[in-house]
């Protein structure tokens, strides 16, 4: 039988996507025991033990100058930061790719512009957002919106484009307005493909949150990290990149689950 | 007067021109064959009767109406594809034929109560009850090309557009649907225009055979002439001649 014909049974696929994390876990164990052999006061690979430690410690026990839990606490701010980058910006994505895609005027006048506009290193406007909106929380809002929306609107005008021009003349020849057209042949189309577009974009803003929160911020999780990086406290940094991805992780399942429960008939295509 | 009127239609893209000089009549409630090899201009002269496309001289008006600029609700159409909404139940896809003209392209209370009773109706009709809560992607080919006509029969068009309906269809499912758009045309009595690449389907359903050809033909630059109508049969009683039928027994004895 040839290789590419063979599947894993479902014993199998839990097994085999088990090995790289297990892998993964090895490699660090090994690394950390052989340096920790040498000088027991090493800080670069903790131990997994003390890094576990550590972890309950920062999830569960406050902290004495403020009373409250540190972790809990960035992750609040931080998980506050990012929803409102990206749900602007993925309002702000969807009502500007219909347009385009749909008003040929405006397509005209906008999709160049957004295009020169995606083409701008978000990073390297960070100093002129600080000093425009501040240290405060709207500029680190502002770099997500600035850094995922580009995208997001030439991803979404794409899609609505895409729509079949059948489906566009049927929807005309059945009295529906440009308003109509837009509110229920193209909207209902691209929202699953938006969310799609979303869970890819979350890399993004986790990146330009976390670039935001490392310069200038008060709490937070990349805040934290880069407070921690002057004691060289790996344990604390480890725990909180751990995390981190968790979070992204589960975000990106929760769309998924999302866009299947709310947009059955998209799973096959016409 | 004739019911959809075209007079002197040309129509090019750039300088390439696609279709020249067509004159048509046709009357009310008859249905009109379109034949011709590809690339003959037939699917553009659907799309001028649909007015998704204006042409660049001359006119087509329906029943006197001035000559449409997009397409609206007196043309209803069925495409070979993407002819009914994926995102919408087989039975929303029957109330967009009436909801789709209203503001926001909704019903609400009473109005969608009995847009829904309706469309139950159409659906008994066109055979697809059991499917109504269906999304279409979960039809077969034959099942969603009747919606699709269904579809465009209930906004109530003036002319119903056909663009090789049925193209994509295997052999014993074209024929079921050519029973019933024989049917529905019975009990309707629909002015059609189809477009086709099946000549015996284009005989068999049609009352006039529009043949679209070039009849000048340059050999150094194909495109040089555009297409028009070269013949115009009538279809009735199977396309036989009036000649022929005073005089059956000559194919009786043949």
């Amino acid at each position: 039988m040839r290789l590419i014909n063979r599947h894993p049974d479902r014993v199998g696929l839990v097994f085999l996507a088990a090995v790289p994390f297990v892998l993964a876990f090895i490699a660090y164990a090994v690394g950390s025991g052989m340096r920790l052999a040498i000088n027991p006061a090493d800080k670069l690979l903790p131990a997994p033990s003390h890094i576990a430690r550590t972890a309950l410690a920062l999830f569960t026990e406050p902290d004495k100058r403020s009373g409250t839990i540190l972790l809990w606490n960035d992750t609040l701010v931080s998980l506050r930061r990012l929803t409102l980058g990206v749900g602007i910006s993925t309002l702000i994505a969807l009502v500007t790719g219909l347009l385009i895609g749909l008003v040929p005027y405006i397509r005209a006048t906008l999709s160049g512009f957004v295009a020169v506009l995606s083409m701008i290193p978000p990073l390297a406007v960070l100093p002129i957002l600080f000093i425009t909106f501040g240290l405060e929380e709207l500029s680190k809002v502002v770099l997500i919106v600035i850094g995922i929306t580009p995208v997001l609107i030439r991803d979404t005008a794409g899609r609505v484009l895409d729509i079949p021009r059948e489906q566009i003349v049927k929807a005309e020849t059945l009295g529906a307005s440009s308003l109509t057209i837009a509110l229920r042949v193209a909207l209902p189309q691209i929202l699953p493909r938006l969310i799609a577009s979303v869970r890819l974009a979350l890399g993004p803003a986790w990146l330009f949150l976390i670039a935001a929160e490392a310069i200038a911020a008060e709490a937070g999780l990349g805040y934290r990290i880069f407070l921690v990086r002057r004691y060289l406290a790996m344990d604390v940094i480890l725990t909180y990149v751990v995390w981190i991805t968790i979070i992204a992780f589960v975000m990106d399942r929760l769309l998924l689950t999302l866009s299947r429960r709310a947009f059955p008939w998209s799973g096959a295509g016409l | 007067m004739s019911f959809v009127q075209v007079r002197g239609v040309f129509q090019s893209y750039g300088n390439r021109p696609i279709i020249e000089r067509i004159n048509v009549d046709v009357a009310e409630g008859e249905f009109i064959s379109i034949v011709g090899a590809s690339g003959c201009g037939k699917s553009t002269f659907l799309r001028l009767l649909l007015a998704e496309e204006t042409p660049s001289k001359g006119s087509i008006s329906i029943d006197g109406a001035a000559p449409a600029v997009e397409p609206g609700r007196e043309r209803g159409v069925v495409f070979q594809r993407y002819s009914v909404f994926p995102h919408l139940t087989v039975r929303e896809n029957i109330v967009a034929g009436e909801s789709f003209a209203a503001p926001l392209g909704r019903f609400w209370g009473a109005r969608r109560r009995a847009a829904l009773e309706r469309a139950d109706e159409t659906l008994a009709r066109i055979g697809l009850n059991h499917v109504a809560q269906n999304y279409p992607a979960t039809l077969s080919g034959g099942m969603q090309q009747r919606l699709a006509i269904g579809q465009a029969l209930t906004a109530r068009p003036r002319i119903l557009l056909l663009d090789e309906p049925f193209g994509a269809l295997d052999p014993g499912t074209r024929l079921q649907m050519h029973d019933f758009l024989t049917d529905l045309r019975a009990q309707t009595g629909m002015t059609i225009f189809m477009v086709t690449h099946d000549l015996s389907e284009g005989f068999k359903l049609g009352d006039r055979v529009l043949v679209f050809d070039k009849i000048r033909w340059d050999p150094h630059d194909p495109a040089a002439y555009g297409a028009t109508i070269t013949y115009d049969f009538d279809a009735r009683d199977g396309g036989i001649p009036y000649q022929l039928k005073e005089d059956t027994d000559v194919l009786e004895t043949a």
